[in-house]
């Protein structure tokens, strides 16, 4: 007789009897199974994604839950892996720059700035200050789409439909500066190793100060009043997924990850680039205002008072370019680039957080080897930490406060 | 219709009888109501996106995004495929319910887009592993393009009949075949 | 601190273990033994001074043409209390390389290390969860290696580009499948 019983069998009852004749049947259940001690609970694997409506991408989540609470969590990423750092090896530098846009696809034009930088850095190229004045007017314009794609499908994903619509509508109208600058909506190859592709057409200006003008006016309060301090979207989020600045650090998270948790560390600040130490603008960090600081309710605040900032970076940038003397675009493109042989790690401020290029070139045309350290790889490696002891639905909500975009994860 | 039958039966009825044949009338009805399963991978989701928002309103048209396969009529591949995830493709393409159709989306659900030289863990075309109705290029296609793609699927469900099987369409670029046999011969 | 104040206090703690140095370079960093990394990061992270407790990114790469073949793992760090960046290197021999983790120092260092394990089959030593992390877990070889060849077929899909591809693609021809359907949807209206 084993002396081992479940606590199914240990409180068993009197059962009804057990008919020899159907095989497979149930087993019989007693009374007593139904008392609390006596309930037998099994932890259940509930599989998230590839494919789920939360628009984030083809990302992986194995849940091992209690119930509705997780116990533990596992991202498994890689759907969406395209092989970039074996196309670079292979094309030349220019070659290289519409891949870089393809990583991540919602914020094109800072990843083609970075990569930009990365190589002008290693080769000791300097622009103009007018392209160090168009890239920042261009990547503060992504820098308001991208957050806005970021807080609309969030706010898609909790629940609420309309801001959604609403941004998109929005981002549509920075979609056509960015169309009538270069020709493309999504992914624009706009950075060049020297220069950008395109002038800024006649008109830009006003056009650029008209949209602002109802961003600043129209766009940005109603997003505040209707989306960040209503109160259900603050009582859901306020106390979800807190992150504390040392396990922040510890597994690199940046951007506004990181100064939702508190730190004030933005790249435009302590290591600028293109000229960002001319520009006057603040640093936003997550408050904590309604929960603790760190909950995914502070890294969609940083994100959007970010707009805010990029705005306003944007007003100091537009007055420069009317008064500043318009040079050739494309002069400092050399013909051929060609870096001399050594290696570089340069970061940027993308609107995900740090994106890094780190470069090694043995003086031929093609990249010897590009590894791109992208913040939402990062992001999602702490992810498993975050998600334990919360309920299944804050899963989601977790994952959209990260802001990940998958092509940057899997490259 | 004959003479006769005409006589007896024009300007004899109200506006409010409709003289249809069945085929005409359930691909009506199919083609303005076209639920797709949000299959978004990569960039083009985002076109798929903003083609789905205000300005590219695709609701005007009857489409509308459906989370799962099980609800939808459509599968929009929009997004590189990798191997990875071509496996689940198949199984999502297996969990919808007939009538099905597929709109490849992009140059990478295409061809392979601009991976496919060196891209070694990126499908060449998802018309490899499930079969395609319309390919719509571009990289990624504008919201344009993305409804025309489906105003040309919309042709294609009116010409669809009851009583013929839907047959799989021209196949892989790669040179797969839906058959089986993947020897990379020209069909 | 600048490089050379970071390169010297390392080597005022593990002497024989830093190899070597490159400070002018662009991304300066120092070479350090492969069996020492662990602690020469946690001293990194620990010491009051140097205070890197960010790693920025961990890269692998492969060099099979120098003399010896070679594959490099590189250290991006950051110090966020003193905001200067370093790197350290670490060089293997290209047959079987190994090197001790460092996730028990910087977290993020275990998601790093899977990908390049992945990718260029370095194995860490101590590794807590070392899986495939991008490729798909019965993936055969490590793709960014320089000498790696693509298959023929992965689960029954074609991997590389095909003969027949590639002759339409040299040919010029630019779109996905078949003739492409140039008549407007609306063919039925007639143009006046």
């Amino acid at each position: 007789m084993p002396s081992e019983t479940t606590a199914r069998e240990a409180g068993r009852g009197e059962g009804g009897p057990v008919d020899p004749a159907w095989p497979g049947q149930p087993e019989a259940v007693g009374t007593s199974d139904w008392d609390q001690d006596g309930l037998d609970t099994d932890e259940m694997i509930v599989n998230m994604g590839p494919q789920h409506p939360a628009t984030h991408g083809v990302l992986r989540v194995e849940l091992r839950t209690d119930g509705e609470v997780v116990r533990a969590a596992r991202p498994h990423i890689g759907y969406l892996h395209r092989c970039f750092e074996k196309h670079c090896e292979n094309v030349d530098y220019p070659g290289v720059m519409p891949y870089t846009d393809r990583m991540d696809y919602v914020a094109a034009m800072g990843n083609t700035l970075g990569f930009a930088l990365t190589v002008e850095k290693l080769s000791g190229i300097e622009v103009s200050p007018y392209v160090q004045t168009i890239r920042v007017v261009m990547a503060e314009l992504q820098r308001i789409a991208s957050h806005a794609v970021a807080v609309g499908t969030y706010t898609m994903d909790i629940g609420a439909f309309t801001p959604f619509l609403h941004l998109l509508r929005d981002r549509e109208k920075i979609l056509d500066l960015f169309e009538w600058t270069c020709g493309a909506r999504l992914l624009y190859n706009y950075n060049w190793v020297g220069g950008v592709s395109h002038d800024l057409p006649d008109g830009f200006v006003r056009a650029t100060r008209d949209l602002l003008r109802e961003f600043d006016s129209v766009t940005f309060p109603e997003l505040l009043d209707l989306i960040i301090h209503n109160r259900i979207f603050v009582r859901r989020l306020s106390h979800v997924g807190v992150c504390r600045p040392e396990l922040a650090i510890s597994y690199d998270l940046t951007g506004p990850n990181l100064r939702g948790s508190g730190p004030a560390r933005d790249l435009r600040k302590d290591a600028p680039y293109s000229g960002y130490e001319t520009y006057d603008f603040d640093v936003c960090v997550g408050k904590g205002q309604y929960g603790p600081l760190g909950s995914c309710f502070d890294r969609n605040w940083v994100r959007t008072v970010e707009m805010r900032e990029s705005s306003k970076i944007l007003h100091q940038a537009l007055d420069r370019l009317e008064k500043m003397e318009r040079t050739d675009v494309h002069e400092k493109v050399p013909k051929r680039v060609k870096p001399p042989k050594g290696e570089i790690y340069f970061r940027t401020e993308a609107p995900r957080g740090q994106l890094g290029y780190y470069l090694v070139s043995d003086g031929n045309v093609n990249p010897y080897r590009v590894k791109v350290k992208s913040p939402c790889f990062t992001a999602m490696s702490v992810f498993h930490h975050l998600a334990k002891g919360m309920m299944i639905a804050d899963v989601i909500a977790l994952i959209g406060s990260l802001d990940i975009v998958l092509g940057e994860i899997d490259r | 219709m004959p003479e006769e039958v005409q006589g007896l039966i024009h300007n004899r009825f109200g506006d409010g009888l409709v003289f249809t044949s069945a085929d005409q009338i359930i691909n009506w009805s199919r083609k303005n109501s076209i639920w797709f399963m949000t299959f978004g991978l990569a960039c083009c989701a985002i076109e798929m996106m903003a083609t789905g928002g205000s300005r590219y309103d695709l609701d005007r048209f009857g489409i509308m995004p459906r989370g799962t396969p099980r609800q939808s009529d459509l599968m929009i591949v929009a997004g590189t495929v990798t191997l990875k995830m071509a496996t689940r493709i198949k199984r999502l393409y297996a969990q919808m319910p007939e009538p099905k159709y597929v709109l490849s989306m992009g140059s990478c659900a295409n061809n392979g887009g601009p991976y496919w030289r060196h891209g070694y863990h990126v499908l060449k075309g998802v018309d490899e592993v499930i079969p395609v109705d319309v390919y719509v290029p571009g990289c990624p296609p504008r919201p344009e393009a993305l409804l025309y793609g489906l105003l040309k699927l919309q042709e294609k469900i009116q010409e669809d009949r009851v009583t013929r099987k839907r047959g799989y369409t021209v196949g892989s670029l790669a040179g797969a075949r839906l058959d089986g046999a993947a020897d990379g011969t020209a069909k | 601190m600048d490089p050379k104040a970071i390169h010297e206090t390392l080597v005022a703690k593990f002497g024989e273990k830093i190899q070597g140095a490159s400070l002018e370079a662009a991304s300066p960093f120092s070479v350090v033994a492969a069996e020492a990394i662990a602690e020469v990061a946690a001293f990194c992270k620990a010491d009051p001074d140097l205070a890197f407790d960010n790693l920025m990114c961990l890269a692998g790469v492969d060099y099979p043409k120098e003399t010896p073949p070679r594959m490099e793992v590189v250290y991006q760090l950051l110090s966020y209390t003193h905001l200067h960046t370093f790197a350290l290197k670490v060089q293997l021999p290209r047959e079987n390389p190994a090197v001790p983790t460092v996730e028990r120092t910087w977290g993020v260092a275990n998601w790093h290390e899977r990908e390049a394990w992945d990718l260029l089959g370095i194995t860490f030593l101590g590794h807590s969860d070392p899986r495939r992390i991008l490729l798909p877990d019965d993936w055969e070889g490590h793709p960014l290696r320089k000498d790696w060849q693509d298959p023929e077929y992965y689960n029954g899909m074609h991997v590389k580009p095909t003969q027949q591809m590639a002759e339409r693609a040299l040919a010029g021809e630019t779109i996905g499948v078949g003739p492409f359907d140039f008549t407007p949807p609306n063919r039925h209206v007639k143009e006046e």
